[in-house]
């Protein structure tokens, strides 16, 4: 304590010296510039890091998106009030970019109530170099990192309570839409909620960051880092774990077991009721034709 | 039908049967006779004689289904622990452990992952349920289709009427019990239902809940119902169903020797009793193949209820479907009288047009024999093409059942079939009241043509796919007579009469009491019968057969009948010989 006190009092000495106010000033920006890298949202970091990427996505950006979204991506809207060809992607983040063309929902073959997953048009790198230009004109969500969505870190308590605690706000925040077994469900006008199942946890963490088409945006401040982990651990472990009651007739809950129970069951003890009376008693076999 | 009865009676001839040496089974048999003294029933009852045919086994089905309910219900009910009282779950799922649900949550998910073979029973449980309302719903369409439900059984339909209600409310109660999200779901609408009832629909929802919802009250209440009341009530019922069976005797189709006074077919003992056990293990067997191969209900994949959430696919099980379906087409209609809202949206499609439907359902024999005037008692059943308009009116009951079902899974349809669920809904709401009327129009028309295919048949013969050439080259298709049992089935039934009023006046012009209800009954039986076919008379079917004959030697070009076969190494024998397809 002396120790502090003393080196507090020789620095203290120097308090009106010549350099102290170059010294404050220097260690302000150390501080504040410090303290903002550590504490600013993540996506903000490499806003503007590689310019080559940069312009090769605007690039590719021009050709392959710039007819609905602008060709700064500002989005084109059209004549009736509220409706537009491309929405904006100024702020969307490279996390939107790295979802709708890495799933291959972007770009979009038709217009339509919603674009469908199909196959991806764009490599890795070109998804990459676009997403660092849409990045570039305006911060917004990173593509997140391994650690982000996996629990492959924790230990084996930790990933179980994760999964348990992904469960409850699955069905408290996802179902209502995805259905309990995540097998996807209908929204108005033919949009829907895709199926789940299969989905990398990579995409499920950008859907929820960014809130892509009809889905609600789940921001951090909504659902934590954490939370977002937790559900994708709880979908992965759920498709991990075998189907316990046999065949899950598609996880669509009780229309399909309906389906099942009139189509397998009634139409099978139906088949054998007709089975079982067209066997009559005789002890010897009548020849056909014999029988009225 | 020729039966060899010496293989099973030594007493056809006029001497007595002979018994042999009384076996060991004999002996405890006469030992219980002596004390119980139930040979006298049994000797009737067990000779009984059941008349054989696929359609008469669907009720079966539904009877044995019951029976698998019995067995793996009671097994459940070991485990299961009818309680909302609180706990952790810290079972053998993963992914459920730690979290806090209803005792009865937790039992059902010990029953599924912890209880030897409880996933099994379960599973067979709830397949059974599902078979148990759908073979109620079979055999109710084989018997409203063929007529059976004339006199003398018009209260066994009413009975099948009341079984098919509760097991409808069993199966609801039975799903309500786990406390999962989709079963909360399901008692959350009922609670809903319940308040939607103008004055007193808060008071019933609370004295149901014993409180708010959900309470602590509704899964021990859900319980006793359901283990207990319905149930027993179930089995009184259909307990009554079999012995009016037993009393009334079977129906049978009308064939050579089948007539309104008896029943063609086999005894109760040994046939029939074989074939129903040999059917029990069938039914058990499907059960227990779909409870084993099949998942239903995934009640951990739910999670336990609670009020905040809910889950894309929220259907209840298919028998509650068309109600929910109802429900989700119907427009958001509701009306504020004097300060209080009357949610015509749920009423409308919950509390009243179910409890018409089923009405309307339970009266179907009652209008008929009202309309027709026809006291006499049917045995034989009708074709569903010799009762036009009945055909009609139950495929048009259909429809608006299927279609509001169908409505009742439009978010599965929408995702399966890339629908929009909006556009299902507004062809619903249009279809639910076109798609009867068109179904009606059609069923009749199609019945009333089948009517004169069978006339066709009876005075031109059946269509043989013998195509001959006339001298001048004209083509014509040989027909052949039809089997004199093919025809005795297909005359045998009643000629239409429609209902005249006779002289709404009397002899000094004083209007007859009740003569405007008469009128609406002519009214009504002239739609009813009016398009019908009549079979032909015997004249005529003697003056087709002369006709055709006359023909057929024109055809052919021959100094009698030619069959056909004259060319092609199949003329071994004359029309008379023709062997004759199964008509």
């Amino acid at each position: 304590m002396r120790l502090l006190n003393r080196s507090a009092g020789r620095i203290s000495r120097h308090r009106r010296g010549p350099a102290a106010g170059l010294a404050v000033l220097l260690l302000g920006l150390l501080l504040t510039g410090g303290l903002y890298t550590v504490f600013a949202p993540a996506q903000a970091e490499k806003a503007t890091s590689d310019t080559e990427a940069v312009a090769e996505g605007r690039k590719l950006f021009l050709v392959g998106c710039a007819s609905c979204h602008g060709q700064n991506g500002e989005g084109i809207s059209t004549v009736r009030e509220g409706y537009e060809k491309g929405p904006s992607l100024v702020g969307v983040g490279a996390a939107a970019v790295d979802f709708q063309v890495g799933t291959g929902r972007m770009p979009m073959a038709q217009p339509g109530s919603q674009a469908p997953r199909k196959t991806v048009a764009y490599s890795d790198e070109e998804v990459a170099a676009m997403a660092a230009y849409v990045a570039s004109l305006a911060p917004g969500p990173a593509v997140p990192t391994e650690e982000d969505y996996s629990i492959d870190g924790l230990s084996a308590d930790e990933r179980e309570e994760a999964i348990v605690r992904g469960g409850q706000i699955f069905l408290t925040n996802c179902t209502a839409c995805h259905n309990f077994n995540g097998s996807g469900g209908a929204m108005p006008r033919g949009g829907y909620a895709p199926s789940l199942h299969g989905v990398e946890g990579k995409y499920i963490y950008e859907a929820l960051l960014t809130g892509p088409q009809a889905m609600p945006n789940f921001s951090n401040g909504n659902l934590s880092p954490e939370e977002k982990r937790d559900v994708i651990a709880y979908l992965g472990s759920i498709q991990d774990t075998p189907n316990y009651g046999g065949f899950g007739l598609g996880g669509l809950g009780p229309v399909s077991e309906g389906m099942f129970a009139w189509v397998l069951g009634i139409g099978g003890l139906v088949g054998f009721a007709v089975w079982i009376a067209a066997h009559t008693t005789r002890s010897t076999k009548v020849k056909e034709g014999a029988d009225a | 039908m020729s039966l060899d009865t010496s293989k099973v009676a030594t007493s056809n001839g006029a001497t007595a049967a002979t018994a042999g040496k009384p076996s060991k089974l004999g002996g405890v048999a006469g030992w219980a006779d002596e004390r119980l003294g139930l040979a006298g029933a049994m000797k009737k009852n067990l000779r009984k004689v059941f008349p054989d045919h696929w359609s008469f086994m669907l009720g079966e089905i539904a009877l044995w289904s019951f029976v698998v309910l019995l067995l793996t219900g009671v097994l459940l009910t070991l485990w299961f622990t009818p309680s909302m009282g609180e706990v952790h779950y810290e079972g053998s799922y993963d992914q459920l452990r730690g979290i806090e649900m209803s005792e009865a949550m937790a039992s059902t998910l010990n029953i599924s992952f912890d209880v030897r073979g409880g996933l099994l029973l379960r599973q067979m449980h709830h397949w059974a349920a599902m078979l148990f309302i759908a073979s109620m719903m079979v055999h109710l369409l084989r018997v409203a289709f063929t007529g059976a439900f004339r006199k003398p059984r018009e209260v066994n339909w009413v009975i099948g009427c009341l079984l098919l209600l509760l097991g409808t409310l069993e199966g609801f109660t039975g799903y309500s019990l786990p406390d999962d999200l989709l079963s909360g779901t399901g008692v959350r609408a009922a609670d809903g239902f319940l308040k939607a009832t103008p004055v007193v629909g808060s008071y019933m929802s609370f004295f149901l809940f014993g409180g708010e919802f959900p309470g602590q009250a509704i899964i021990p209440r859900l319980y006793i119902i359901h283990v207990l009341l319905i149930p027993g009530l179930l089995l009184g019922l259909i307990a009554a169903h079999m012995l009016l069976l037993v009393y009334h005797k079977h129906t049978q189709w009308p064939g050579p020797g089948r007539t309104e006074q008896n029943v063609v077919g086999f005894p109760m003992l040994p046939v029939y009793a074989a074939k129903a056990g040999g059917f029990f293990f069938i039914v058990f067997g499907v059960t227990a193949i779909m409870g084993g191969l099949l998942s239903i209900n995934p009640v951990w994949k739910f999670g336990p209820y609670d009020p905040t959430k809910v889950t894309a696919g929220s259907q209840p099980d298919w028998y509650m479907g068309w109600p929910d379906g109802l429900l989700r087409i119907m427009p958001g209609w509701e009306s504020v009288i004097f300060g209080y809202t009357i949610s015509w949206n749920v009423m409308i499609p919950i509390l009243i047009v179910p409890p018409t439907m089923l009405v309307i359902l339970i009266l179907l024999p009652f209008i008929e024999a009202w309309i027709t005037g026809d006291k006499r008692e049917h045995h034989l059943l009708q074709r569903p093409r010799n009762a036009p308009t009945r055909t009609a009116v139950m495929v048009s009951l259909m429809t608006f059942y299927g279609l509001a079902w169908a409505a009742g899974g439009n978010d599965i349809i929408a995702i399966k079939f890339h629908m929009s669920i909006n556009h299902i809904t507004y062809f619903m709401r249009v279809m639910v009241f076109l798609g009867p009327a068109i179904a009606f129009f059609v069923t009749r028309r199609w019945c009333i043509s089948l009517q004169r295919h069978d006339n066709e048949k009876l005075l031109h013969g059946y269509e043989t796919g013998i195509i001959m050439r006339s001298p001048e080259g004209g083509y014509s298709e040989r027909h052949l007579p039809i089997s004199e049992a093919s025809a005795y089935s297909l005359t045998a039934r009643d000629r239409d009469e429609i209902y005249t009023v006779e002289g709404d006046t009397d002899a000094n012009g004083v209007v007859a009491p009740g003569s405007r209800a008469q009128a609406v009954r002519a009214k009504l039986s002239e739609k009813m019968y009016g398009y019908n076919v009549q079979k032909p008379t015997a004249e005529e079917i003697e003056e087709a057969h002369h006709h055709a004959e006359h023909e057929h030697e024109l055809e052919a070009g021959l100094d009698h009948p030619a069959d056909g076969h004259q060319f092609d190494g199949h003329s071994d024998h004359t029309v008379d010989e023709a062997p004759l397809r199964g008509h």
